[in-house]
């Protein structure tokens, strides 16, 4: 082993402050250290070639370098060694300047201590680094869409037209989720089935999109570019089950189908037969046998066999599966409408002439059919608000859609019945999108009569069926009674039910309002935070037409940017088990939070690297310290610990933080930036995560003369592994029962979070762990050497 | 109430006013957001002045006057608002923290001695409790 150590001056960023002459001479004529050398700038051109040049004379193996921290010249420095034929990785940095220099800028004495400490440490870490090397993984061109409404058809296409195998998977039996079922849309009023049918055809007849209607996710496990899913084949009871292809549509069977229920589709508005076109622009246009009131299991009946010319009806079809593996997911489930009778106070469900918005589209629908199967009477009332922005279900947002599609659906009405009376009661009237203002103000112009007021509760009226509705109008301060032929909910926009289970499977993140949460809310607004997952349309939260589309294309344009490299690099710092140390328990078989280890045929476990995100949360579970991380190892540590603390002399307290690189360690070199003053007797190393602290590690830093450990991580909310917390949790629970167990008091472990901007509670903290440590006893020699799991 | 209209003024007292009432009510009066479902199923809404969307509107703007309405003594306290409130405000606290305020002034509006045997006799206790509390300081 030949170790190179460089410090860096900084041009006197860190040569004022810390004593690099003592520190040099403190290191020189170490174990294996084959040269140190000081340079007034590392990071240049100079001192650069310096480091290559050494590695070349002296064949190092190894390279430690003191300078700023590790998110400024990490990568410059891998470059050098990379460039004199040494892996990147057989490198550590101390932190001399944020840490030390910066930190304790007034105490140039305490400065070079630490510094001392922190370059020990990243020697002692060094001596156990590996070369790692970074995969590179090949992407392909599949991805799966899941949802077959109008998101999911706009990111198929676009993914399709630009060259991507599109597997497209929708629950119901017809593509085109609840567009389809829209009269017109706002505020243009086109109609809804005339610009969808379009696009729904060109789905079906795409070459790069294979359509599976009936399906549903069984399961779906994945990360990084890698997904395989298990998709159910619902029976449709027609020949064959995968396509359907005996189905010609030619509507005989239908004729002869001797029992009828409300259409679904329409909103129970109309009937259909038991066999069935679930709607008459249905995608793929095929025939569906409606089991619940079919009567061939029953009674036998054949009726529609019998006149099918094809012979396609199979009564006895049973699920079948199809697997399919791709390398990125597009989640486009959408909403499901807010069940109205959550709100009881509005009779929905239990009075005739309360119907909710779905319903209304189809009523309208048809209301200039010379016989409409539902007529509206004379005067019409529609309530925004119900399942929005009502705390009472739980519902604080706004559906956004809801005032814009009642104006739409009363203007319709308005113009094919002019002499209905409408009135609209909303709370505050949104009309914030293009046209929406106009469009709001031409419908005031036609008479729809807009009351500011939320109604209270209804009556219905038990012989003629009239709704009579209770609400003040908040704007002249009068209780309006009135009664109504027909009352509209304007009810909102709910997570969809199917939704849960995807994002269960895939460990997507969900929102407060319980839709599903984009990685950033303004910056990647349809990235998840599970690499290769993206969202489209309403999953994401409650969106109009233009918006849903808009981005639908986003979703599609992000998987084409992220497959376009053709081949992606895996980070080399993952998990990774020691064959020689698996006994095959199979304690962190469960435990994984992305499921990416797995048994072998030998029942040792194994790391699956194309799912492992890095975070060390299995370290802690193995008994047998079998399970290891690449960069940020048991030895690595143990050793880096071990050195830091070598320095302590006695009287001195010690506090070891293990910060996370997102937000504790980056917290702390921002408090060196702004030069701001902490106690100096803490050593702060990297970890990638809180998580990765097992209660070994917690125990040895103890024996090797820690006074205070603290475990710093960004907060659960945003963290970048949202397990952290419940890990670290766990195991310092462990790390507490150790303590307990040797006499030693408990709150000498610390957890907590921090955010990199939050400085002032990084300076309170330490400057708090120094107080707290110098009231606290010492712990005796013995004591301490008990404590080291490495000595059982 | 003087039905003309008057100007309102934002003085440091309507903010203190304000502060008043939700220091005793505890509940965000400014969150309120005027939908009306609190008047419109009020079971006595027709025997109130101002409806009670109105108190907390007023309450607000700070406008004391509202401590001489009708309204605030016709709530029952039945909380039918307070669980319809969509923004989970209880109204009737609110209607509470008024008459608080009022009876903390402590004012006698009856003489107890000036009951008679038979009042006490015939008066259901409720509504003796209810006298008390309300018209005794």
């Amino acid at each position: 082993m030949k170790i190179g150590v460089y410090l860096c001056q900084c041009g006197g960023n860190i040569s004022n402050t810390v004593d690099l002459e003592a520190i040099q001479k403190h290191i020189e004529g170490g174990d294996e250290i084959a040269v140190v050398r000081q340079e007034s700038h590392l990071c240049s051109g100079a001192g650069q070639k310096a480091i290559i040049d050494d590695i070349g004379a002296f064949d190092l193996d190894r390279v430690v370098i003191a300078s700023c921290s590790p998110q400024f010249h990490e990568k410059t420095f891998r470059g050098a060694l990379s460039r004199a034929g040494l892996n990147p990785y057989m490198l550590e940095i101390a932190n001399f300047r944020e840490h030390c220099s910066w930190a304790h800028k007034d105490n140039p004495e305490a400065a070079t201590v630490k510094a001392t400490d922190l370059l020990d440490a990243s020697i002692g870490k060094v001596r156990h680094n590996v070369p790692l090397e970074e995969k590179m993984m090949k992407m392909g061109d599949d991805v799966l869409v899941i949802g077959g409404g109008i998101a999911g058809i706009q990111t198929a296409l676009d993914l399709a037209d630009s060259g991507k195998n599109v597997t497209l998977v929708e629950r119901q039996p017809t593509i085109g989720g609840n567009m389809a079922l829209l009269t017109k849309t706002f505020p243009t009023e086109d109609c809804a089935s005339c610009i969808l049918s379009p696009k729904m055809a060109e789905v079906e007849g795409h070459p790069k999109i294979n359509l599976i209607v009936d399906g549903e996710i069984e399961s779906i496990k994945g990360h990084r570019l890698h997904f395989e899913a298990k998709i159910k084949h619902k029976p449709r009871y027609i020949s064959p089950e995968i396509n359907m292809d005996e189905c010609i549509g030619c509507a005989l069977c239908e004729e002869a189908c001797p029992v009828s229920a409300p259409n679904h589709w329409e909103q129970g508005v109309v009937q259909r037969k038991a066999i069935y076109i679930p709607a008459p622009h249905a995608i793929p246009y095929k025939y569906i046998i409606d089991k619940d009131i079919c009567l061939h299991d029953s009674e036998g009946c054949t009726a529609c066999f019998d006149v099918c010319p094809q012979k396609a009806m199979v009564f006895d079809q049973e699920p079948e599966y199809t697997n399919v593996a791709v390398d990125a997911v597009v989640v486009a489930t959408g909403y499901d409408i807010f069940d109205s009778r959550e709100k009881p106070v509005f009779g929905y469900g239990e009075f005739k002439n309360v119907v909710n918005g779905l319903e209304m589209e189809r009523i309208v629908d048809h209301i200039t059919e010379k016989n409409p199967p539902r007529d509206v009477g004379k005067r019409v009332a529609f309530i925004q608000c119900v399942g929005s922005r009502d705390e009472q279900v739980g519902r604080e947002y706004c559906s956004r859609v809801c005032c814009m599609y009642s104006t739409k659906l009363a203007s319709l009405l308005k113009q094919a019945r002019p002499e209905t009376d409408i009135y609209i009661f909303y709370t505050d009237l949104r009309a914030f999108g293009k046209g929406f203002e106009e469009y709001y103000k031409r419908a005031q112009k036609m008479g729809i009569k807009f009351i500011r007021g939320k109604p209270a509760e209804f009556k219905e009226d038990p012989k003629t069926k009239m709704v009579t509705v209770l609400v003040e109008d908040t704007l002249s301060r009068q209780i309006i009674e009135a009664e109504f032929d027909l009352v509209v909910l304007a009810a909102g926009l709910t997570p969809s039910k199917s939704t849960e289970k995807i994002a269960e499977h895939l460990k997507l993140a969900v929102s407060d309002d319980g839709f599903l949460k984009e990685a950033h809310p303004k910056y990647r607004p349809v990235d998840t935070l599970v690499e290769g997952v993206f969202l489209a349309g309403t999953v994401q939260g409650p969106k109009d037409i233009p918006d849903t589309v808009a981005q639908g294309s986003a979703a599609a344009g992000r998987v084409i940017a992220t497959l376009a490299k053709g081949e992606f690099a895996v980070d080399p710092m993952l998990a990774f088990v020691h064959d020689d140390k698996c006994t095959a328990c199979g304690a962190c078989f469960d435990i994984c939070p992305v499921n990416a280890i797995a048994a072998k045929p030998d029942g040792k476990a194994e790391i699956k690297e194309t799912l492992c995100v890095g975070c060390g949360a299995c370290l802690g579970a193995c008994p047998e310290e079998a399970i290891d991380l690449n960069g940020f190892t048991n030895m690595q540590l143990y050793s880096a610990v071990e050195a830091a603390l070598a320095g302590k002399k006695p009287g001195e307290k010690r506090a070891v933080v293990f910060g996370d690189s997102n937000c504790t360690y980056r917290v702390a070199d921002a408090a060196g930036v702004r030069k701001m003053k902490y106690a100096n007797d803490n050593r702060v190393l990297m970890v990638p995560s809180s998580c990765r602290i097992t209660p070994n590690l917690v125990a040895f830093a103890f024996a090797k003369g820690a006074d205070i450990v603290l475990i710093g991580d960004c907060p659960e909310k945003g963290n970048k592994f949202e397990w952290a917390h419940d890990f670290a949790k766990k195991y310092i629970e462990q790390a507490k029962q150790i303590l307990t167990d040797k006499g030693i008091e408990t709150d000498r472990i610390v957890f907590d979070d921090f955010t990199a901007s939050n400085l002032p509670k990084f300076v309170e903290t330490m400057n708090a762990l120094s107080e707290k440590m110098k009231k606290l006893p010492d712990i005796d020699s013995k004591t301490r050497a008990d404590l080291n799991p490495l000595e059982k | 109430m003087d039905d003309r209209i008057k100007k309102v003024k934002l003085t440091d007292r309507s903010v203190e006013f304000l502060r008043q009432v939700e220091e005793i009510s505890g509940e965000a009066i400014t969150a309120c957001e005027q939908c009306g479902t609190c008047s419109g199923g009020c079971p006595f809404v027709e025997e109130m002045d101002i409806t009670p969307s109105q108190i907390m509107r007023k309450v607000m703007l700070g406008q004391e006057e509202v401590l001489h309405t009708r309204t605030m003594w016709i709530c029952a306290s039945c909380f039918t608002c307070t669980v319809r409130c969509p923004r989970k405000l209880d109204v009737s606290k609110v209607a509470e923290a008024l008459r608080q305020i009022r009876l903390r002034e402590a004012l006698d509006h009856i003489d107890v001695n000036d009951l008679t045997e038979d009042d006490v006799d015939r008066l259901p206790t409720i509504a003796l409790v209810s006298a008390y509390r309300k018209l005794t300081g």
